[in-house]
């Protein structure tokens, strides 16, 4: 184990079942200390790349390293990496102080102490005095704290979470992105999760890997892939985006390239409002307004496609209005090619 | 505004379904009603009239049972030859579940974790269908394969292996003259006969761990006997125990098997059989019957202690 090793390294892996490939040639690496996400829509591969890291899919072909160790071959129980599961699968004929304590059970930790180690990993997740309580008494995002402090408890070098808050209610999910947070930075564990809520990847993660089809389309930071798509796959799935045809954009001011426009970029204005120089402009109709809280969606057919743009509540703007889009040019970002 | 707000009712039909829907309770008191006033005329009663004639007993000398409060009939189970039958027939019980439970789990493991489709359908097939033909033409089937001529002993020849067979046979207790006349055949038979009733309900125990139980379970370091013995068996446990119900129970009360297929010692299924009728000895055949019930109660007293029932 050198000290330059990555965490997680896939070199070319793929897992197929049957004729589909669930994992297509994905190389990756993963840095130590990193809260790392995999995001995708269902059926993209990236929970099967969890498993993978977890020992319970072995690769078709590639390589998978773990700190510097090949993991070929390795069952999940040999590796000193643990995984929080989707459904947390608590096993239900022990305590919660139990299924806290199991891996050390396994590992024949004495009982004194792993009672011990099992309280504090409680502590840590804010459940303390729960030990003797059964899992069927808890709520879901409890659960989610039993296994997050039975999979913690084992001190692990990796850590998986697999669509750790997709049981959870909103605001729930909301204070549990918080706690996941503050609970990586100060434990410094390497964090790789898997998650289709492209929200919680952009505020969760360091780096974000993005799947589609069993391949990994982009990789970078939360704001990289945010504001810099490659694609019109990641634009389209990381937040909302206008896509701009080749043609549309050469003639506002951007190049000829399929082109990424978020909505929040875009201004709506009097048809015969001034536009600063360096901000591209289109007229158009208004067609639909969507009042959704916090902003409100407004989608305008101009000349040639119809924009969306999304404004603070409350404008003033009705359907069938003609009004003018402002956008700064900056904010037209030129992506690969039209995939 | 002139449209009703109710649709006008339709005749009686309608006026009963009106009232069933405003008073739930008088659905279920009429579903409820008839088979609670079955299971508490038919079923608890005569079993409190068995329980009745348990405390009388029979005057020796006229063979006339006197109806006499007593606790001499239940001395007379502690008598040697009636505590042998006892004995003889739990032990036999005990063998038979735990031979079944041994037999059955790999191949309710099997059917649970991996049998798919055409395979699991063959499994329903091949443990529901011996309990689809007769009890009786299965049992002498069985002395037929265990008989001294039978196809056991015809294999034994042809193998070789006919010193093996007299060998077994020459134990003491549990040999005999034959197969079929020995405790060996009646174990057997009893084994095959209620296997399906162990192999269902450890199949559906089994079922119900979730495939992501054992991964969890490996995850934290648990290698593959491990999971078993800490994850898989205490989950299927409350299935084993369902089984062992049916095989335990199912033994203990059978007259039929060990008349057929084993040595004339009686059980107690047979005891109470030729108790209360050629003997006409009621209180006794009563008493008998109470020892079995009364074992299946301490031992689901005990299963339950031991944590059996967690997990339900």
């Amino acid at each position: 184990m050198s000290f330059m090793s990555p965490a997680v390294r896939f070199q070319n892996v793929s897992r197929r079942f049957g004729s589909v490939r669930a994992v297509d040639n994905v190389s990756l690496d993963i840095e130590p200390g990193e809260f790392f996400a995999l995001l995708g829509p269902s059926g993209s591969g990236k929970t099967t790349c969890l498993r993978l890291i977890a020992g319970f899919e072995q690769p078709d072909e590639g390589h998978i390293e773990i700190f510097g160790e090949t993991a070929d071959g390795v069952p999940p129980y040999r590796r000193n990496v643990n995984t929080v599961f989707q459904d947390y699968a608590l096993f239900p004929h022990m305590t919660v102080g139990e299924n806290v304590a199991y891996g050390l059970m396994i590992k024949g930790v004495g009982k004194a102490e792993r009672e011990e180690k099992a309280k504090s990993a409680l502590a840590m997740v804010k459940l303390a005095g729960y030990e003797s309580r059964r899992t069927a008494q808890l709520s879901g995002g409890q659960r989610q704290r039993v296994a997050l402090a039975r999979a913690l408890v084992n001190g692990p070098k990796v850590l998986l979470l697999d669509e750790p808050l997709g049981a959870l209610d909103l605001k729930l999910r909301e204070q549990m992105q918080e706690e996941l947070k503050s609970l990586q930075t100060s434990l410094g564990i390497t964090f790789v999760f898997v998650t289709h809520d492209q929200g919680e990847a952009l505020s969760m993660a360091n780096r974000v890997a993005i799947f589609n089809e069993g391949k990994i389309v982009q990789v970078g930071t939360p704001s990289d892939v945010y504001e810099r798509p490659t694609s019109r796959f990641v634009a389209d799935f990381v937040g909302s985006s206008n896509v701009l045809s080749p043609e549309f954009a050469a003639t506002h001011g951007g190049r000829a390239a399929w082109t990424s426009l978020r909505p929040e970029k875009i201004q709506i204005a009097p048809q015969n409002a001034l536009v600063p120089a360096a901000c591209a402009h289109a007229k158009g109709i208004v067609t639909a307004i969507s009042y959704q809280g916090a902003v409100t969606r407004i989608t305008v057919a101009t000349e040639k496609l119809a924009l969306i743009a999304t404004t603070p509540a409350g404008t003033d703007v009705r359907k069938g209005d003609s009004v003018s889009l402002i956008w700064p040019k900056s904010a037209m970002v030129a992506m690969g090619e039209g995939a | 505004m002139t449209a009703a707000v109710a649709e006008r009712q339709r005749g009686i039909g309608g006026a009963i379904s009106d009232l069933f829907f405003a008073r739930p309770q008088l659905v279920t008191f009429l579903l409820l009603t008839p088979p609670l006033l079955w299971i508490g005329v038919v079923y608890i009663g005569s079993l409190f009239a068995l329980l009745l004639q348990s405390f009388y007993s029979l005057d020796d000398f006229s063979g006339l049972v006197v109806h006499e409060f007593t606790l001499a009939t239940y001395e007379q189970l502690f008598e040697a030859s009636n505590a042998q039958i006892i004995l003889r027939t739990v032990t036999m019980a005990a063998l038979v579940t735990v031979a079944s439970a041994i037999i059955a789990f790999p191949i309710a493991y099997y059917a649970a974790r991996y049998a798919r489709g055409w395979t699991k359908a063959l499994f329903y097939l091949a443990v529901m269908m011996p309990l689809w033909s007769s009890y009786l033409v299965k049992v002498y089937a069985w002395k037929l394969i265990l008989a001294k001529e039978g196809i056991i002993t015809w294999f034994a020849n042809e193998l070789h292996l006919r010193w093996l067979l007299d060998g077994i046979l020459a134990l003491p207790v549990v040999g005999g003259p034959s197969l079929s006349f020995s405790y060996i055949g009646t174990f057997l038979v009893f084994v095959y006969i209620w296997l399906p009733y162990m192999i269902l309900p450890t199949q559906a125990a089994l079922e119900r761990v979730p495939a992501n139980f054992i991964e969890a379970s490996a995850d934290l370091g648990a290698d593959p006997r491990q999971t078993f013995r800490t994850v898989i068996f205490p989950l299927a446990l409350p299935g084993i125990v369902a089984g062992s119900i049916f095989t335990f129970s199912l033994t203990l009360g059978d007259y039929i098997i060990p008349q057929i297929v084993g040595n004339s010692r009686l059980m107690i299924g047979q005891a109470v059989y030729t108790l209360q009728g050629t003997a006409g000895n009621i209180p006794l055949a009563a008493a008998f019957t109470v020892v079995p019930m009364l074992i299946m109660a301490i031992y689901l007293w005990m299963a339950k202690r031991m944590g059996a029932f967690n997990v339900l």
